[in-house]
């Protein structure tokens, strides 16, 4: 509540009300009493006048009354939407609280990790490859890549899960040959291929790679031309000018939307309960139709991906600060070092000087 | 398949290789882009440790013909030799043939390059910007140096450009002056035969574009070649010893400092001139 003032507001001695404030604003020459100098603001035919000395004058800055009105009205919301959690016994925090760390959930919680892990990575890593193939001069490559977004971005995961996971149907057999010869070196049963678990990462990892694909080429244009061309200047092989010189500045550009991503997939993942496939959300399903407990059990799930979501953004924060150098003449404080600052210089009779040091 | 060196032309005076070292010779260059023509047949020689000043109106095809020389860009016709060495092709037959890359980024580490707006790598520090080649390109005849090798080297060609004290800083935190001699121990850093410089002042402060020219003459005195496009008419007199003067994509003519500037032969030139050496001189 206090934060929206100004520390020359704070330790201004005079109280807080709108009436009283007004007053030095208006007119300065007032408050320096009229029997001292005349009572004469710049007006428009005081053209040339000297202004009074007002060096001694104390600074008021402006109100913003409707500011406190706003945070007012807020905070009461704020405080209303606490109250009604911790008190309407409907949450059932009781039942929550011992499913949050019950051994089935906590296995649901890393199958969830583990699909996203595994296909975050291998999204990304194919989704830089398309990206390249879209850069690229061939005609052919550009358009398998383009043609490979275009498919993977207006089918509905749900049904592109069920269609890998029901491949079988399509192709009894998978062999892996020379095309149009009988020659195989490896063949397979689709069914026992495509478990529940290689459905559910071939379906999040294609659609991923078509989604970042299209983040890393927006990346790898915003950088300068120039800086590609410097380095072919200076000899630099191409695969290093994209690894060292390219890439490093493009991902300035596609974090904040990759973890975007990386967070829709953590949360995305829970649609691989079509599969039958134990991952968070799909567990918290079959306990809530065993005990009936719905909405507690919907509340620990989401608390989980909440909790997810809160890691990876902090993972976030410190990996685009990383990419920041170069890009800031120097790097804004982590919140870390603010808070170490600000005891710093809060703290009663500490060594503020060797403390501020510190912090840069 | 033949390897860059065997394409030698009948260089002139191949006595000695350190006499030779950085002869440019651009021979009949034609480009185009889409429909205008912007090399018209170009025809120039720069001798070993020579300083050539390209000026001219802009639009008049300096800059590109200074990106042909390190096959930047790509000719339509005609060829670049340094030291007798075609660049970017090799002769089969009666054709020439485009080297792979891999042969090109060899011949580009002998021809260094700085650029109007710097180009620096913003993500590495000065010293990473200059070691930043040298530890992966692979040159002509010279092994890749090492990480230690590149660092010191690096740091020695900051001392150079006086910047040894900024070796740590990003290129954001340094003045644009600063920056661009900092791109010039980058160019430096693979020891090239040849420089070339394009509008090295144009994007600087003009209290800051001293300091750069005191380095590219500096620079100027070393026996390395020099090819520089620029609109610094008094720099330009200073430390070239030939000045070429171009316009619509030809060589309108060229002459040491002292004929082009004083005593021009064309009408262009001396139209040029009038407009352009008065305010740079009167100053």
């Amino acid at each position: 509540m206090s934060s929206t003032a100004t520390p020359v507001a704070q330790s201004a001695p005079v109280p807080a009300s709108a009436g009283v404030e007004s007053a030095p604003e208006t007119a300065p020459a007032e408050v320096a009493g009229p029997a001292t100098t005349p009572p004469e603001t710049a007006g428009p035919g005081s053209a040339g006048r000297k202004a009074a000395d007002y060096a001694d004058y104390r600074l008021v800055p402006a109100r913003h009354p409707w500011r406190w009105v706003g945070t007012a009205v807020v905070a009461l919301g704020v405080a209303g939407i606490a109250w009604s959690l911790a008190t309407n016994p409907r949450w059932e925090w009781g039942v929550v609280a011992p499913w949050f760390t019950a051994q089935s959930i906590v296995n649901g919680l890393l199958e969830t990790l583990k699909l996203t892990a595994i296909s975050g990575a291998l999204g990304f890593i194919l989704g830089f490859i398309l990206a390249l193939m879209r850069l690229s001069a061939s005609p052919l490559l550009v358009s398998v890549s383009w043609t490979f977004s275009w498919i993977f971005r207006s089918t509905p995961l749900l049904v592109q899960m069920l269609l890998w996971y029901n491949l079988g149907y399509l192709y009894e057999k998978i062999s892996l040959g020379l095309p149009f010869t009988d020659v195989r070196f490896f063949e397979a049963q689709t069914t026992t291929l495509i478990s529940q678990f290689a459905a559910a990462v071939l379906g999040l990892t294609l659609n991923q790679a078509a989604y970042s694909a299209e983040i890393i080429r927006g990346g790898i244009l915003s950088v300068d031309q120039g800086q590609l061309e410097a380095a072919t200047a200076l000899g630099i092989p191409a695969w290093r000018r994209s690894t060292r010189i390219v890439l490093p500045q493009a991902m300035r550009a596609i974090l904040p939307t990759a973890f975007n991503e990386v967070i829709g997939l953590v949360k995305g993942t829970s649609i691989v309960y079509v599969l039958a496939y134990s991952e968070l959300f799909y567990t918290v399903q079959v306990i809530y139709n065993r005990t009936q407990q719905v909405l507690p059990l919907l509340l620990v799930a989401t608390l989980w991906y909440v909790v997810i979501t809160s890691v990876l953004s902090v993972f976030q924060y410190y990996i685009e600060r990383h990419y920041s150098k170069g890009a800031v003449r120097t790097l804004p404080l982590t919140p870390l070092q603010k808070a170490r600052k600000f005891l710093a210089t809060h703290a009663p009779a500490t060594r503020e000087t060797t403390q501020e040091r510190g912090t840069r | 398949m033949s390897t860059v060196a065997t394409n030698t032309l009948p260089a002139p005076a191949a006595t000695d290789a350190e006499t030779t070292r950085g002869l440019v010779e651009i021979t009949k260059v034609r480009k185009s882009f889409g429909a205008t023509e912007v090399l018209k047949g170009i025809t120039l020689t720069v001798e070993p440790g020579g300083v050539a000043v390209i000026v001219g109106p802009s639009g008049s095809g300096k800059s590109t013909l200074l990106r042909t020389i390190n096959h930047l860009e790509k000719v339509d016709a005609g060829f670049i030799a340094i030291d007798g060495t075609l660049v970017g092709y090799e002769v089969r037959g009666r054709r020439l043939h485009e080297l792979r890359e891999k042969e090109i980024l060899k011949q580009r580490t002998e021809i260094g390059m700085v650029f109007q707006n710097f180009n620096l790598f913003p993500h590495l520090t000065a010293l990473e910007n200059v070691t930043a080649a040298p530890v992966v390109a692979p040159r002509a005849g010279k092994p890749r140096s090492s990480k230690a090798e590149a660092r010191e080297r690096g740091l020695e060609l900051l001392d150079r450009v006086g910047l040894k004290d900024r070796a740590g800083a990003y290129p954001r935190q340094l003045s644009g002056g600063q920056q661009q001699r900092v791109a010039i121990a980058r160019a430096l850093a693979l020891d090239p035969k040849i420089l070339l410089f394009d509008e090295p002042t144009s994007a600087l402060d003009p209290e800051l574009v001293n300091e750069v020219l005191d380095v590219i003459r500096e620079l100027a005195k070393s026996g390395t070649t020099l090819i520089i496009v620029t609109h610094e008419m008094g720099f330009a007199r200073d430390v070239a010893d030939t000045v070429v003067f171009m316009d619509q994509g030809q060589i309108v003519e060229q002459g040491t400092p002292q004929e082009i500037f004083t005593n021009p032969h064309e009408e262009r030139t001396r139209s040029f001139f009038s407009k352009v050496i008065e305010p740079a001189f009167n100053i």
